[in-house]
């Protein structure tokens, strides 16, 4: 449990609801509140009928032949891929979106990056008949046009966010100010594991399922449940921490975060967090986050919208601050060389953000019969024109 | 004596102008200030700017970005603030949000604070327990005043709470909202601003967020001790002549 949230909210260091008085009511109903509607038996029991009829799972864990050829060791993909809306967001969205009815919420709303958060939370809505408003960046509503109008299709309303870089974190602002404004009947999906306490651990505990059947999985394929490396890309870090939560514990298991360093880290135009960052407060959590010395947050940029956020969870900087997680980045170059690797190798095309942790396994060395599972975190159709693009296809 | 306790036990219907720092112009910030006291403010909050104001709606977004763009940081500020008690005697607060506090060093901005004469400070991101176990010795030591604000949703022992833990105001907002809306007294918000009357608490009160005129701020003075207009001013100055622009808006608010 040392890795886990403490009674006050905070991860060693990091942590904390740092939110101004008019979200005070809001934040402190979920506190009070999610830990014991999680634990309910008949919420487990929906969320688990859901997770297995709706979303499809358990998601495979398939052993890549040609991959772990190339690399020699048994290289495990994780494949959230395979989940409904192609993603591992609809985890926490489903999670979520029972949690709001338990506390008689009737409105949702959520920012999104690369749009599938959004679409998990626009569907999810739908599922449920809940009014459904998505905060999106004027500049990934132009990136990723066809997410823009599954969440219309849905029927969410899609609100573009044209303040500072017109990206997740300007989309995460404006959905704050929706939830300050809208403070008795509106629940705010937020769609990884940052924000105020208790929104870290809440998404983590949704996205553990991830390593709860990687476990199982690894035991009935491998004979032993421990993996020598569990790889995860981060852009706030919700996919890792659900892929790490249940090896956190599992000291032998090696934890790898794997960051987006956009053109390269020294580049300017990077969102390798703990590479770029220092310690201090974004959207509700001390954190690490790239800022000026002023304390200004500073731009990200990642050819993967999904990645391009300043900062990481609270929990994933204590892992990384403690040790306990490694913490490396990868270009846009090579995310995307690793998206083609893969679609050649074994028939996948990657999310390029999951085309990250995918990357980082070409900078490794193993010994010959080490398991190692990546998470696969989302599916690359969404990101097929930059993907044309890149290589002329 | 703390400027801001003074000026409570002085005067009522208080007039606090909140204006952000480095806007329109960087030089802006003292001449502002001095212009606002000439035209009768009683008190000021100057708004330091950070990139993601979440509390904020678009008016005082904006000014903040403008500011920042034009180069804007604490460093800079508090350089600005050297000359800010040549003119000015009416209490002076720094509001803003903790990020830059923190990266700035909350220790070197409360001495900062009390260099230039500033009496206390509006973190509104700063939460009530991390003020009381690693801010509150430091801005007692620099006679700083740490104000809170609360919301219609705010729970009675909470408010009870804040007033034991703030020693300047405490900051009403008039709605759960982010800044820049009109204020509508209806039933509900009378309610609230009686109930928060009727608590007899140890510390004046403001209202805010929602003043923009003389009616609104007449309204608001029946409920509390005075009010803060912020996003009306900060549109006022927009343009051309700040002594102008300061006097003019001021000018509704004489007696």
């Amino acid at each position: 449990m040392k890795y886990k949230v403490n009674e006050k909210g905070y991860y060693g260091d990091f942590g904390g609801a740092y939110i101004p008085e008019m979200l005070y009511p809001n934040v402190e109903e979920l506190r009070q509140n999610y830990l014991q509607i999680i634990a309910d038996v008949d919420f487990q029991k929906e969320f688990h009928q859901l997770m297995k009829d709706y979303v499809g799972r358990p998601s495979p864990l398939y052993l890549a032949k040609r991959l772990s050829e190339r690399y020699g060791a048994n290289i495990f993909l994780k494949r959230e891929d395979l989940n409904h809306t192609g993603a591992h967001k609809i985890n926490n969205t489903i999670g979520q979106i029972l949690l709001a009815e338990k506390l008689g919420k009737k409105r949702i709303i959520a920012e999104t990056g690369a749009g599938q958060h959004g679409v998990a939370t626009a569907t999810v809505c739908a599922l449920r008949n809940l009014e459904c408003v998505i905060y999106m960046g004027e500049v990934d509503i132009e990136r990723q046009a066809p997410n823009v109008a599954r969440m219309k299709m849905l029927g969410a309303k899609v609100v573009s966010a044209s303040s500072g870089s017109k990206t997740l974190k300007d989309a995460t602002n404006e959905a704050m100010r929706d939830w300050i404004n809208n403070p008795v009947d509106t629940h705010y999906i937020i769609g990884s594991v940052v924000g105020p306490h208790p929104y870290p651990d809440m998404v983590a505990i949704f996205q553990s399922i991830i390593s709860e059947e990687t476990k199982k999985q690894l035991l009935a394929q491998t004979g032993s449940d421990q993996p020598d490396y569990v790889l995860a890309c981060v852009g706030g870090g919700s996919n890792a921490m659900g892929m790490f939560y249940h090896f956190m514990d599992d000291e032998n298991v090696k934890l790898i975060a794997v960051e987006a360093a956009g053109k390269g880290v020294s580049s300017g135009f990077s969102a390798a967090t703990t590479y770029l960052g220092k310690e201090g407060v974004l959207h509700g959590s001390r954190s690490i986050l790239m800022q000026t010395a002023d304390g200004q947050v500073v731009e990200p940029h990642s050819v993967s919208a999904g990645l391009d956020y300043p900062g990481i969870g609270p929990q994933h900087a204590h892992l990384f601050k403690t040790g306990r997680g490694q913490y490396v980045s990868i270009t846009d170059e090579e995310s995307l060389d690793a998206g083609l690797l893969l679609t050649q190798l074994e028939g996948i095309i990657p999310a390029i953000e999951s085309a990250h942790a995918l990357a980082y396994l070409e900078k490794m060395e193993f010994k010959k019969g080490e398991n190692v599972v990546v998470c696969l975190s989302g599916r690359g159709d969404k990101d097929l024109d930059t993907y044309i693009k890149y290589f002329n296809l | 004596m703390n400027r801001i306790k003074q000026l409570f036990q002085e005067k009522k219907n208080i007039l606090s102008i909140y204006y952000t720092a480095g806007y329109p112009n960087i030089g802006d910030t003292v001449q502002i200030a001095e212009a606002l006291e000439k035209s009768g403010a009683d008190m000021l909050e100057i708004g330091f700017p950070y990139s993601d104001p979440v509390a904020d709606g678009p008016v005082i977004q904006a000014s903040s970005k403008r500011s920042l763009d034009q180069g804007m940081t604490l460093k800079v500020l508090f350089e600005q603030l050297k000359d800010l008690r040549k003119n000015v005697t009416i209490p002076v607060l720094l509001m803003g949000y903790v990020n830059p506090v923190l990266q700035f060093g909350v220790e070197n901005f409360c001495k900062a604070c009390a260099e230039v004469g500033v009496d206390g400070c509006i973190v509104p991101d700063l939460p009530m327990v991390e003020y009381e176990e690693f801010y509150k010795g430091c801005f007692e030591e620099h006679n700083l005043s740490n104000v809170f604000l609360i919301t219609p949703q705010t729970a009675d022992e909470r408010i009870h709470k804040i007033d034991g833990l703030t020693n300047g105001f405490i900051y009403l907002l008039s709605s759960s909202a982010t800044t820049g809306k009109n204020l509508e007294v209806g039933d509900t918000t009378e309610t609230y601003f009686s109930r928060i009357k009727d608590m007899n608490l140890k510390n004046p009160t403001m209202i805010g967020f929602g003043i923009s005129d003389r009616k609104t701020f007449d309204k608001a003075c029946t409920y509390a001790n005075g009010a803060i207009i912020g996003t009306a001013f900060v549109k006022a100055i927009a343009n051309g002549n700040i002594e102008e622009n300061v006097s003019q808006f001021m000018q509704a608010f004489k007696s």
